[in-house]
């Protein structure tokens, strides 16, 4: 039996179909795009009366950042509910009993959570670089639409998300309380948003080349977080949380 | 209290259904175990067990609260690795790179029914005939509803049912693939007895189109009246056979006389009866006489040397030991065995 997308899209169909009906995960999914539109904006409009260009970097630094929260936070919180969650609701024992592969079902999970995060996070950055456009100063808007900010918030904006569903799926394997688990992959999603900060912040220069190489350098990362999980995601596991 | 609409009665299944083991198997048994044991830590849930069940067969798993049922389930089930011992589930051997292969071929009914709550009945079985990769999902979504009587209830949501429908929903779902051997694990714990004799009457439907059905319970009636054999486990199998077996295996057949009056010499009448091999007074005027082996044929003995004697018979009956009696019996002596 090899590996089938059909089976994964019946884990995605049943997550969104989840979601729909659930307030929890509706109001983190209105509630954090909403916040994190605000704070950049409130930054910008502040730029506007601010008066030298390294105040007004940074505070645009700080606006691109702002809105790089919502594919740690978004997708952690929705991630980390994914096993545990469903452990303590019942529900995952009559999945694991069907043919599913554990990757299936990992790569269901995580583009469950990937792909809301993705829609939000970009059409927040897209609302955000329209306003800027359109409102701010002329200075200030093409201080903001530099290649090398936007490729920073398309490249960074997946590669953040898909550590923080690695982590968040890797606490929820081997959790047994929802909260806990929840608080703790939120704390361990943000290590690799500290680094895109620095260049933000200008703390080490912007730029595409910079860029494209700490891109590079999480995507490895991420990609042998999702090795690791895979690894872990043991049908033992998954059904009690701990290893018999 | 108020129960839902939608119930009719179930049991209506459809009929045709192959009793044929699976293609790819080996043909023989749906089920065989041998020497299977898991343990936890230094915890042991279940130890050495073995059994055959065949294709069409109800077996019953019949043990107290811990002795391994749902352990065992979920080792058949793939779910868990057992510590030693071998088996196979529907013809293919049970190891990990055949975990995939085997729950395709199976389906299990876990203790609690585990619906997605915030999905109707439908979309519940619909992520489940995806996932079992059912050609033809939508019709068989709608055949499973109306296997449990639940094909008017497809849009509601599933935290809205009870815990009688939720069950029902969950054996639907076990239905959906067709499956060479369904589980179930304690189908119908917690319920009241209505929704109980519901299910059962699902699960004899189930057996009547020769659907192989591992079924655990702790409820003696259940396995009395749904199961071909029973094994009765007690972190070790104690006993399996037919019930109606494990009652003759285990205890001695009697034959319950009661007379209108005391007999004057019981011990004169008695003794010389060629299929009795023991008697005792019950009450005055009653006596249980020990039976050799068929009880059928020592009753008309009694009868007549109890007429010649002069007694006026009001009743010769068979004494009838349910499976409580046998269960119980195996489980204080294991709980006396344990203390030694
Ligand atoms: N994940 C686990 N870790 C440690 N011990 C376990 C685990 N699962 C079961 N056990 C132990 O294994 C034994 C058998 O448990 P199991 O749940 O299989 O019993 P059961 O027959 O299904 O009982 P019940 O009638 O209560 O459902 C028990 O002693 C239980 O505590
Ligand atoms: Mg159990």
């Amino acid at each position: 039996m090899k590996f089938s997308w059909s089976r994964v899209i019946a884990i995605v169909q049943k997550e969104f179909r989840d979601y729909r009906r659930n307030r929890f995960v509706i109001a983190t999914m209105a509630a954090t795009p909403v916040l994190f539109l605000l704070l950049p904006m409130i930054q910008l409009i502040a730029a506007n009366t601010a008066g030298n260009t390294a105040h007004l970097s940074l505070r645009i630094g700080l606006s691109l950042l702002y809105m790089l929260i919502i594919p740690v936070t978004v997708p952690s919180a929705v991630s980390a509910y994914s096993v545990v969650g469903e452990r303590e609701q019942g529900t995952l024992e009559p999945v694991l009993t069907t043919p599913i592969h554990r990757e299936e079902l990992l790569i269901g999970k995580a583009l469950a959570a990937f792909i809301p995060t993705l829609l939000i996070a970009y059409a927040v950055f897209g609302i955000f670089l329209a306003a800027a456009t359109a409102f701010a100063h002329p200075a200030i808007a093409s201080a903001i639409t530099t290649a090398a900010h936007v490729l920073v918030q398309l490249l960074f904006t997946p590669l953040l998300a898909g550590w923080a569903i690695w982590v968040g799926i890797a606490v929820s394997a081997r959790s047994t309380d929802v909260r806990a688990a929840q608080q703790l992959s939120v704390l361990a999603s943000f290590p690799p948003l500290v680094i895109v900060a620095l260049m933000s912040l200008n703390v080490i220069g912007e730029s595409v080349t910079l860029a494209i190489g700490l891109g590079a350098a999480l995507l490895a990362v991420d990609l042998l977080a999702w090795r690791f999980v895979a690894a872990m995601f043991d049908g033992e596991w998954l059904l009690t949380g701990s290893r018999g | 209290m108020t129960r839902e609409p939608a119930a009719h009665g179930p049991g209506r299944v459809e009929p045709s259904r192959q009793t044929t083991p699976p293609v790819g198997s080996t043909g023989g048994s749906a089920l065989v175990v041998e020497h299977l044991t898991k343990r936890f830590g230094d915890r042991l849930a279940f130890d050495d067990v073995s059994f055959e069940v065949g294709y069409g067969e109800v077996f019953g798993f019949l043990g107290p609260n811990g002795a391994g049922k749902t352990t065992a389930v979920r080792t058949l089930g793939t779910l868990i690795a057992p510590t030693s011992g071998s088996a196979q589930v529907a013809g293919v051997d049970l190891c990990p790179e055949n975990g995939p292969t085997i729950r395709s071929r199976i389906s299990i009914m876990p203790e609690s029914p585990g619906l997605y709550p915030r999905l109707t009945v439908a979309e519940n079985l619909e992520c489940f005939a995806r996932l079992y990769r059912v050609a033809d999902r939508h019709e068989r979504i709608e055949r499973a509803l109306r296997a449990v009587d639940l094909a008017e209830r497809a849009g509601d949501l599933c935290r809205s049912l009870s815990k009688g429908l939720r069950q029902r929903v969950a054996l639907a779902r076990a239905l959906l693939s067709d499956p060479a051997v369904l589980f179930l694990d304690e189908p119908t714990a917690g319920l009241d007895p209505v929704a109980s004799r519901e299910v059962h009457e699902l699960i004899a439907a189930l057996k009547d189109r020769g659907v192989t059905i591992f079924l655990t319970t702790h409820r003696l009636e259940e396995a009395e009246r749904l199961c071909d054999r029973v094994a009765i486990l007690n972190t070790a199998i104690q006993l399996v056979g037919r019930p109606d077996e494990l009652r003759a295996r285990l205890f001695t057949r009697t034959l319950e006389i009661r007379l209108r009056s005391e007999l004057a010499d019981p011990a004169a009448v008695f003794s010389g009866l060629g299929g009795i091999v023991g008697w005792a007074t019950s009450a005055a005027d009653s006596y249980l006489l020990t039976v050799a082996d068929d009880p059928d044929r020592a009753a008309p003995e009694v009868a007549r040397a109890l007429v010649h004697a002069g007694a006026d018979i009001c009743s010769i009956v068979e004494a009838r030991h349910s499976l409580e009696d046998v269960y119980l019996e195996l489980i204080d002596e294991d709980v006396e065995a344990r203390k030694r």
